[in-house]
């Protein structure tokens, strides 16, 4: 697997496309200003969203109780599944126990996040993501690289390739209205047919014991109201207090998603209809632990709007594959780590700390304090390049020893190979595309002993 | 008033232009600068890397260096927001107290000294750079990202240089993409954020690039002379202690 | 132990110190002083079409205008036979619908969304499913926000609930909008003053 740096390095390497995707992310962020903007409580909202969620989180195990009480009283069955595994057994046993052939699938991370198309994929049994973004990559055997927008990478001409291979479209008709009309008739005759609907949750509402699945499509809904079956799955940070709270969440959703004042669909689910089964799956896979680290807790507050994505500044000249996981961008940084700290130890790194993330949080996660923070966790468990941790160590005792370090400045060249921004390379990565600035005659150090000293 | 000026270890060694004005500056506005010459680094470049562990030498020499004094000032905001955030002291009451009198040099000069007005003159086209951690972490600016009344500590001050031109940017708080060793660890995407905020300076017809921190400048400055290009770099005591 | 008593347990015992709930003061929250306008505005610019009524006459004869070669689903004017056909109706069935009327029961005027519950849609799919979606709703039935919204509706008082806002929409490739993604083409809004 390449590491965020080399996979960034060649997505850059199409210059004029990486140009177009961070035109187009910017873009986004722009209508999340103005929509945002546009509500002279934005940050009162903020606050409240993520007192909210800090409420729920202090309380989760109560709310977790009762969201299963009261969803078993409206008539939906209640799974928990400790991990990715757990959950892909769950639903393939739904699948298997009750015959079914048709499963359609509305956008869901979680089901990314676990894996469940490649898991079913490997039993046989096929699924149809419907969002249309997602079919997009579904076809061309992509993961999305976006959880809102999941085929943000590409562009209509690829889309137009794709859907000319699968659904027959006219050979170079880039035409995106014409294109979405062609994914309308081939997702219809999928949506009628099916016999089981898989949906993600955005927000599960423990007093009522109901769930809220957000969409601009319907694709969801056409799913749900078709299929005898319906499985929600949701991680348990899903979870609020009251269908009141609903009114401050779904205000910043989608507001910070896309600028939008509203998804067109937030549809609310609370019981079966007549002769429909409704299954909700409760997905911890590292979530309690997350829980249990005081540092990174908050990231359970997460919305998945991607806001942070859209603003980071490293997310859009990277694309998101080069995160190599489900949820990519900076708060995908932040919650990988936790699940696979090994694999994903490049993730924390991959940010400048610039900090904007946290500022369009509309959940207020201090996502760039926890990127620093992972990277002390991730060097204290051993997960850097030795020659990294040797260079680190000689930079500090440099520093350490005032001395030393003004000899070091006066051979100029060497303070320029030890610089803190030369660290662990032979081969000066800054000078591939930079030049080194011009060593000055004297320091300032130097200087004040001639000029104040006397 | 005694103030203790925080000359970070690239700017000592690359940049003294920049530190001799920030003492010239604060010399002119009647403050008494002392400079510790036994000083290297914040520690940051460690610390961001994740190895906060490696700082306590720095720490130690920073709290023993500065100790005394009223104020810590320093003319680069992301060295000062490291201070401010992770400085740490055998006698942490010490270093508690010591991290709340640390100042970036635009921040002191409009939030203690109250500077309202300079002797200063520069009749150029000057694009300025908002530096992440000065701008979001020190808050010497408001973010575009939040709804609030906009402020900004830079631009007040250089609004009281004669003939100065600001020009408006189209993203004018995105990063450089400097971002310490990041520089170097993602040298594509660093390269590329740097090529993009030169680009928007150079479209919007800057004829310098300021801002309140040398570390950006340094990476933009590198792009720029790659590029050949005729747009020079300045820190910003360079500017408000012009005459 | 099963997952569920693990999760519990390692949720109960991760989980940090309580924190009290915050007290959502609506003062102050935005507030329009004309309620159906700033609707009208915004449900216009998000795809959606208003046209204002005042009589039931008018809206009758609205309801009656359409061609005999288009399939009309009306929940509003339905007999208790007729909402029981469309209540049995299949997706098959419905795919053909070309416009469906439903009643909406409240409309939120800083987005231009409609709440609708289960009774309304008599079916669940309809207002998801049909080509052309035909909402009735009274102008002092708009609420300014979604805070305002969820004091006025019992979410769980029918099985299913939805926010309506604009027809079916998608940008999902190269960011150009598109409407009429999956579901409706149109969602046109009757005010009835």
């Amino acid at each position: 697997m390449k590491s965020h740096a080399e996979a960034a390095a060649e997505f850059i390497k199409d210059g004029e496309r990486t140009d177009w995707h961070d035109e187009t992310l910017w873009f986004v962020r722009a209508k999340r200003d103005l929509a945002a903007h546009g509500l002279p409580e934005w940050e009162q909202l903020r606050d409240w969203a993520s007192e909210i969620k800090n409420h729920t989180l202090s309380n989760i195990s109560q709310y977790l109780t009762a969201f299963e009480k009261n969803a078993n009283a409206n008539g939906i069955t209640v799974h928990w599944a400790a991990d990715a595994e757990e959950h892909n057994r769950i639903i393939h046993k739904l699948i298997k126990d009750n015959g079914i052939e048709k499963i359609v699938k509305s956008k869901s991370m979680l089901t990314e996040e676990c894996h469940l198309n490649e898991y079913l994929n490997h039993h046989g049994i096929a699924t149809i993501d419907t969002d249309l973004g997602e079919r997009i990559v579904q076809l061309r055997q992509e993961p999305p690289s976006h959880i809102v927008l999941p085929a943000i990478h590409l562009k209509k001409q690829d889309v137009s390739d794709t859907f000319h291979e699968f659904l027959h479209t006219e050979k170079g008709n880039n035409d995106p209205q014409y294109l979405t009309e062609a994914a309308r008739i081939h997702l219809r005759d999928h949506f009628v047919a099916s016999e089981l609907a898989i949906t993600g949750v955005n927000f599960a509402i423990a007093e009522t014991g109901g769930f809220v699945v957000c969409t601009n499509e319907g694709n969801a809904d056409m799913g749900a109201h078709t299929a005898k079956i319906h499985v929600a799955c949701m991680g348990f940070e899903k979870l609020i207090p009251k269908a009141e709270h609903l009114g401050v969440f779904l205000r910043l959703l989608t507001r910070s998603a896309t600028g939008q004042p509203i998804t067109t669909y937030s549809s609310h689910f609370h019981r079966p209809r007549p002769g429909q089964q409704m299954h909700i799956v409760i997905v911890d896979n590292g979530r309690t632990r997350q829980l249990g680290r005081p540092d990174f807790r908050n990231s359970l507050k997460c919305i998945r709007c991607a806001a942070c994505f859209n603003t980071c500044p490293v997310y859009r000249r990277s694309g998101g594959h080069s995160y190599h996981t489900a949820v990519a961008g900076p708060i995908g940084s932040i919650l990988n780590p936790n699940l696979d700290m090994k694999a994903n130890a490049d993730l924390p790194f991959a940010s400048t700390l610039c900090g904007s993330c946290s500022n369009v949080c509309p959940v207020k996660i201090d996502i760039h304090e926890q990127l620093w923070k992972w990277r002390q966790v991730i060097v204290a468990e051993g997960y850097v390049g030795a020659g990294k941790k040797l260079s680190m160590q000689g930079m500090g005792f440099l520093f350490s020893h005032p001395n030393l370090y003004r000899f070091a400045g006066k051979m100029g060249r060497f303070f320029m190979r030890i610089a803190p921004f030369m660290v662990n390379n032979r081969l000066n990565p800054w000078y591939k595309q930079r030049e080194m600035p011009a060593p000055p005659k004297e320091s300032f150090g130097e200087w004040y002993i001639k000029n104040r000293k006397k | 008033m005694k103030v203790g000026l925080f000359i970070p270890c690239y700017v000592d060694q690359f940049y003294p232009k920049a530190a001799i004005a920030t003492l010239e500056l604060l010399e002119k506005l009647g403050v008494e600068v002392g400079y510790p010459s036994g000083q290297t680094c914040c520690g940051q470049p460690m610390a961001n890397s994740g190895f906060s562990g490696l700082t306590g030498g720095c720490d130690a020499l920073f709290v023993k260096n500065f100790s005394s004094y009223d104020y810590v000032v320093c003319p680069s905001g992301s060295c000062v927001l490291h201070l401010k955030e992770h400085l740490h002291a055998e006698d942490e009451a010490q270093a508690v107290a010591l991290r709340s009198k640390i100042y970036e040099l635009t921040e002191f000069l409009t939030d203690v000294l109250k500077v309202e007005q300079l002797k200063a003159s520069f009749p150029h086209r000057v694009g300025l750079h908002q530096s992440c951690h000065g701008q979001r972490g020190l808050k010497i600016s408001q973010m575009t990202e939040l709804v609030a009344p906009g402020f900004s500590k830079p631009l007040q001050l250089l609004g009281m240089v004669d003939g100065v031109n600001m020009v408006q940017l189209d993203r004018m708080d995105e990063c450089c993409g400097f971002g310490g060793t990041f520089c170097v660890a993602e040298e594509a995407v660093s390269a590329k954020m740097g090529q993009d905020r030169v680009a928007d300076h150079v479209k919007n017809g800057a004829e310098y690039i300021t801002s309140a921190d040398l570390s950006c400048l340094m990476h933009l400055e590198g792009i720029l002379k790659r590029q050949g290009s005729a747009v020079k770099v300045l820190h910003i005591a360079e500017i408000l202690n012009h005459q | 132990m099963s997952s569920r008593e693990n999760i519990l347990k390692a949720a109960l015992e991760n989980q940090p110190a309580f924190v009290a709930l915050p007290q959502i003061n609506l003062e102050s929250v935005i507030n329009y002083e004309n309620l159906a306008a700033q609707f009208d505005l915004i449900l216009t610019r998000i795809g959606g079409t208003v046209e204002h009524f005042e009589d039931e006459a008018s809206l009758l004869a609205r309801m009656a205008s359409h061609s005999p070669e288009e399939f009309v689903i009306n929940t509003i004017t339905a007999d208790a036979e007729g909402l029981a056909n469309i209540n049995k109706m299949n997706s098959v069935q419905l795919e053909a619908v070309d416009v469906a009327y439903v009643r909406g029961a409240l409309g939120v005027a800083e987005n231009g969304a409609v709440w609708m519950d289960e009774n309304a849609m008599v079916n669940r799919l309809l207002p998801f499913i049909c080509q052309h979606l035909v909402v009735v709703l009274k102008v002092n039935e708009i609420v300014p926000t979604m805070h305002h919204a969820y004091q006025k509706i019992e979410v769980n008082k029918t099985g299913f609930g939805s926010f309506i806002a604009g027809p079916s929409k998608t940008a999902d490739i190269e960011q150009s909008l598109v409407i009429g993604a999956h579901g409706p083409r149109s969602l046109t809004l009757l005010l009835q003053f």
